[in-house]
């Protein structure tokens, strides 16, 4: 466990260097893409959850979101139970939460951006906690930030307890048309030598032009440019190196998974969980329960 | 300008799927009829271009700040409307997947604002018409620039009334749009100035290489015909839909309604518009009346409205549920030994 | 018949709105071989592997492999005959782990998955890579890219290969093991290289390019000991080899 862990720090330190580009780089985005390389580790562990046919933990995942949108836009405590879906699936998976509510916490703003309006538009006072009112418009600002971590968090543990690879053969098999199957798959694989390719141009301009300068918009297309003259040469070469290895446009799997009863045991389990959590407010009867009563 | 999981409603999550979906069936049809397999790790490797492309900020001009590539375009021109779309479709999906950019509900969404606007309306209707020579001049800028912006601005257009017809978002629909547009305006100035550098820079490095993959790409006849469809559909989908929207109570008038003063809540005829004021301004306010019921909203007929009773305990319900699913989560995490899977 | 000869006839290219890079190159080489290809930055090597598996077709001439000219109708029997190493790596290697990257070529070939399974098993044998096989390529060192990459070509079982620049980026102790490694292989093989001594280490035989032409063809340990020759055509003499001729001069 230590040795992994430690793993993972350095890696994460080589990623930095090759991110830190200074003011060059979008620097909120970039700390989002040095997980990549950790996700992409975790993603490629075998416990009995990653190996789960894929398809199973697709269709899950869409089920679950579709029941947490469902909510009224004023709710909050029924959501809760909602969060033991993806806690339990990075328990199984070795995932840390901390991992994925950290790339939560510096996920899209937009969600927050269009959120905090509510607050200020919706100011009519709704519930009394303990002597204190709260308007509609927080509930609902509150509550789309629970859905907002739900969702989030749900979908980087699908990728966490999966990894691309058998992600995207899921997905295959699900009817995802095979060019885009292959397109997701030879992306993912020329994120990281183009992402490095990307960082080495933005490297060398910094020494060059010193960390403080701005990059001009006649700069930015040269660089760009010669980002993109890169990829294409690479592109070029890659297609040699495959075509040369026999491939005509189709690929085949090594290792098809098979269906089994214990996933049809987990799609059916986990949705009439949601069910369940959907129709009765778990947590309200729990609270309840607790302190008295309807009082 | 991702659409987030979190403001979507699933109807209007899922019809955004299906239409996205279709779209991308239709366009790998396209791409697999059209071009030759050495297409597919040409499209692989620019995708990852967008990610990198991504990472390098420029400064726009006249202002402080800075930004970057969207690369709808750029693909359009390199690959062809379909291929672009199933580029832009897959940079987005990584990016929900690895980033938590938008979600999986919000894909459909996404892929379409970003996506179908670039490729199948900028692209096809001011890109190529205007972009004759590509020698620079005023015709290649105008196309450059105007198919940037257009893009740009149907897709923000499309945001809005998304999260609007999805009614989670209080932000009225006018309000939305004179925020979203006026600065997707500026962005898509700037795009179009920094596709048209690439472009140019590009062509001067290789030249030839703009012209191939578009013509190759060219739908053989009735593609343009299908494009004007499409797009004829969309704006009577959207003006149908906005439409609905403005009529209904739930959606837009709702929230209008409420920006403009406007009580719904006859229940509160008593309280003062002080009130309303001082709530906009904090959170919490001491001891005074309360929502006895939730305005009229699809599904909160079958919901108990919330008391203040109720409400105080569903708040001690949902920590201690959460506490538990912590918990839980942790009890079953996988301790290095193979256990049999649970749901 | 043997698909281990291959051979160039009066070969002649010239790129798209270019001029002629390949100018009526002929060569011969036969079963079992050892060539190395050198020659200046710009002498055609590279184009001319190109032609090798049929990414680009010549002017006029022909190349063939075995007894059959490479044209369009042959070129998949020539792509499985004639396994390429590219210079970079990261271009061979896009699968996620370096299991499938090897099992990519076979699978591709239709053959039964055991059968796949068991050329992955035998080519990282044969590369000393069997420790890796589960691990993603873009995680391996240079030296374990360049021989997982060199798997991934054996797991096609090819008659020829051909190596572009195999040492490049690579640390001393990882081109001593390729070196040993490539000393080994029974195929016949054509190694484009700067690296003049490993060329003295494997090759029994040297072409030398300049221009779009072979200028020189013969024994490794002859050409590379021309001084001449070898500076007339913007190369320098092998350190290992001027050493000895100097012990010998004294």
């Amino acid at each position: 466990m230590a040795v992994e862990s430690e793993g993972a720090v350095e890696n994460n330190g080589v990623v930095r260097t090759a991110m830190g580009f200074g003011s060059i780089m979008n620097n909120s985005y970039g700390i989002g893409r040095m997980g990549i390389w950790r996700m992409d580790e975790m993603g490629g562990q075998a416990t009995p959850l990653h190996r789960m046919d894929a398809r199973i933990k697709i269709l899950t995942v869409f089920i679950f979101i579709g029941f947490v949108m469902s909510f009224p836009r004023y709710e909050i405590s029924a959501l809760m139970p909602f969060f033991l879906f993806p806690l339990v699936l990075m328990g199984r998976a070795g995932i840390p939460p901390s991992y994925i509510f950290k790339k939560v916490l510096i996920a899209s703003p937009f969600a927050l951006a269009v959120g905090i309006f509510n607050p200020w538009l919706d100011p009519a006072p709704m519930i009394r906690v303990g002597g204190i009112f709260v308007s509609g418009g927080w509930l609902s600002f509150l509550s789309i930030l629970i859905r907002f971590s739900l969702t989030v968090s749900v979908a980087l543990t699908l990728l966490a307890c999966t990894g691309i690879q058998r992600l995207c053969d899921g997905m295959g098999r699900m009817g995802v048309p095979q060019v885009l199957v292959v397109q997701l798959q030879l992306l993912y694989r020329y994120l990281f030598v183009v992402v490095e390719e990307g960082g080495r141009l933005g490297r060398g301009l910094a020494l060059r032009a010193g960390p403080r300068s701005r990059i001009t918009l006649r700069t930015y297309g040269a660089l760009v440019g010669h980002l993109l003259l890169r990829s294409l040469d690479r592109a070029q070469r890659v297609y040699q190196a495959m075509a040369s290895r026999g491939y005509t446009g189709e690929t085949r799997m090594m290792h098809p998974p098979v269906l089994r009863r214990v996933d049809l045991l987990f799609l059916v389990g986990w949705v009439l969980f949601f069910g369940v959590a959907r129709y009765w407010n778990l947590a309200g009867q729990m609270g309840r329960l607790l302190i008295g009563g309807g009082r | 300008m991702h659409m987030a999981d979190a403001l979507m409603s699933p109807a209007v999550g899922g019809v955004m799927w299906a239409i996205s979906g279709g779209l991308l069936a239709w366009c790998s049809r396209q791409v697999r009829r059209l071009l030759n397999d050495r297409m597919i790790p040409m499209m692989g490797v620019l995708g990852a271009f967008i990610f990198a492309a991504q990472m390098i900020n420029f400064s726009i001009p006249g202002t402080g700040s800075s930004g970057h590539l969207g690369g709808g375009l750029i693909l359009a021109a390199l690959l062809g409307p379909y291929a672009a779309f199933i580029v832009i479709a897959s940079v987005l999906t990584v990016q929900a997947l690895f980033f938590a950019d938008g979600g999986l509900l919000a894909l459909g969404c996404n892929i379409f604002n970003l996506g179908f606007f670039p490729a199948f309306v900028a692209y096809p209707l001011i890109y190529k018409p205007l972009v004759k020579s590509t020698q620079g001049g005023l015709r290649f800028w105008m196309g450059a620039i105007g198919a940037a912006v257009v893009g740009l601005q149907l897709g923000a257009f499309c945001v809005v009334l998304e999260t609007t017809l999805s009614g989670i978002s209080d932000l009225p629909f006018s309000t939305f749009v004179w925020m979203m547009l006026p600065i997707h305006l500026a962005i898509g100035v700037v795009e179009g100035v920094a596709t048209g550098a690439v472009v140019l820079f590009v062509l001067k490095a290789r030249p030839g290489l703009l012209g191939e993959p578009v013509d190759s790409a060219t739908p053989p006849g009735g593609g343009r015909k299908v494009i004007i469809g499409l797009l004829a559909a969309t704006l009577i989908v959207g003006g149908v839909v906005s439409w609905f929207a403005s009529t209904h109570p739930d959606g837009l008038e709702w929230a209008m309604a409420k920006v403009k003063g406007k009580n719904t809540l006859e229940s509160q005829a008593g309280m003062s518009e002080k009130l309303a004021d001082i709530q906009a301004t904090t959170a919490f306010l001491p001891d005074y009346g309360f929502k006895k019921s939730e305005p009229s909203q699809g599904e909160s007929s079958s919901w108990p409205a919330p008391s203040a009773g109720t409400s105080v305990s569903g708040l001690v319900g949902g920590l201690l549920t959460l506490v538990l699913a912590v918990g839980a989560g942790w009890l079953l995490r996988a301790k290095g030994r193979s256990k049999t899977m649970e749901s | 018949m043997s698909h281990h000869l291959i051979e160039a006839r009066d070969v002649w290219f010239a790129y798209p709105q270019g001029a002629d890079v390949l100018r009526g190159l002929s060569f011969r080489i036969t079963h079992g071989e050892a060539v190395g290809l050198i020659g200046c930055n710009g002498a055609g090597k590279s184009t001319l592997l190109m032609h090798l598996n049929g990414f680009l077709t010549p002017r006029c001439g022909e190349i063939r492999i075995g007894d059959t000219p490479l044209t369009a109708q042959t070129v998949a029997a020539a792509r499985r005959a004639v396994g390429v190493v590219f210079q970079d790596p990261d271009d061979q290697l896009f699968m996620p782990t370096v299991a499938e990257d090897v099992a990519f070529g076979p699978l591709n070939l239709g053959l039964p998955l055991d059968e796949v399974a068991q050329r992955v098993g035998a080519a990282l044998e044969r590369v000393g890579m069997t420790s890796v096989r589960e691990r993603p390529p873009y995680k391996l060192s240079a030296g374990e890219k360049r021989a997982v990459a060199i798997a991934t070509v054996l797991a096609m079982m090819p008659d020829i290969l051909v190596m572009d620049e195999p040492t490049s980026s690579l640390d001393s102790r990882g081109r001593r093991r390729l070196i040993e490694l490539l000393r080994g292989f029974e195929h016949t093989r054509i190694i484009a290289t700067h690296d003049l001594e490993l060329v003295v280490e494997i090759c029994s035989r040297v072409l030398i390019m300049d221009e779009g032409r072979i200028v020189a063809d013969g024994p490794a340990r002859t050409i590379l000991g021309d001084r001449e020759l070898l500076h007339a055509h913007g190369l320098e003499r092998p350190h290992s080899l001027s050493h000895a001729h100097a012990h010998t001069a004294e």
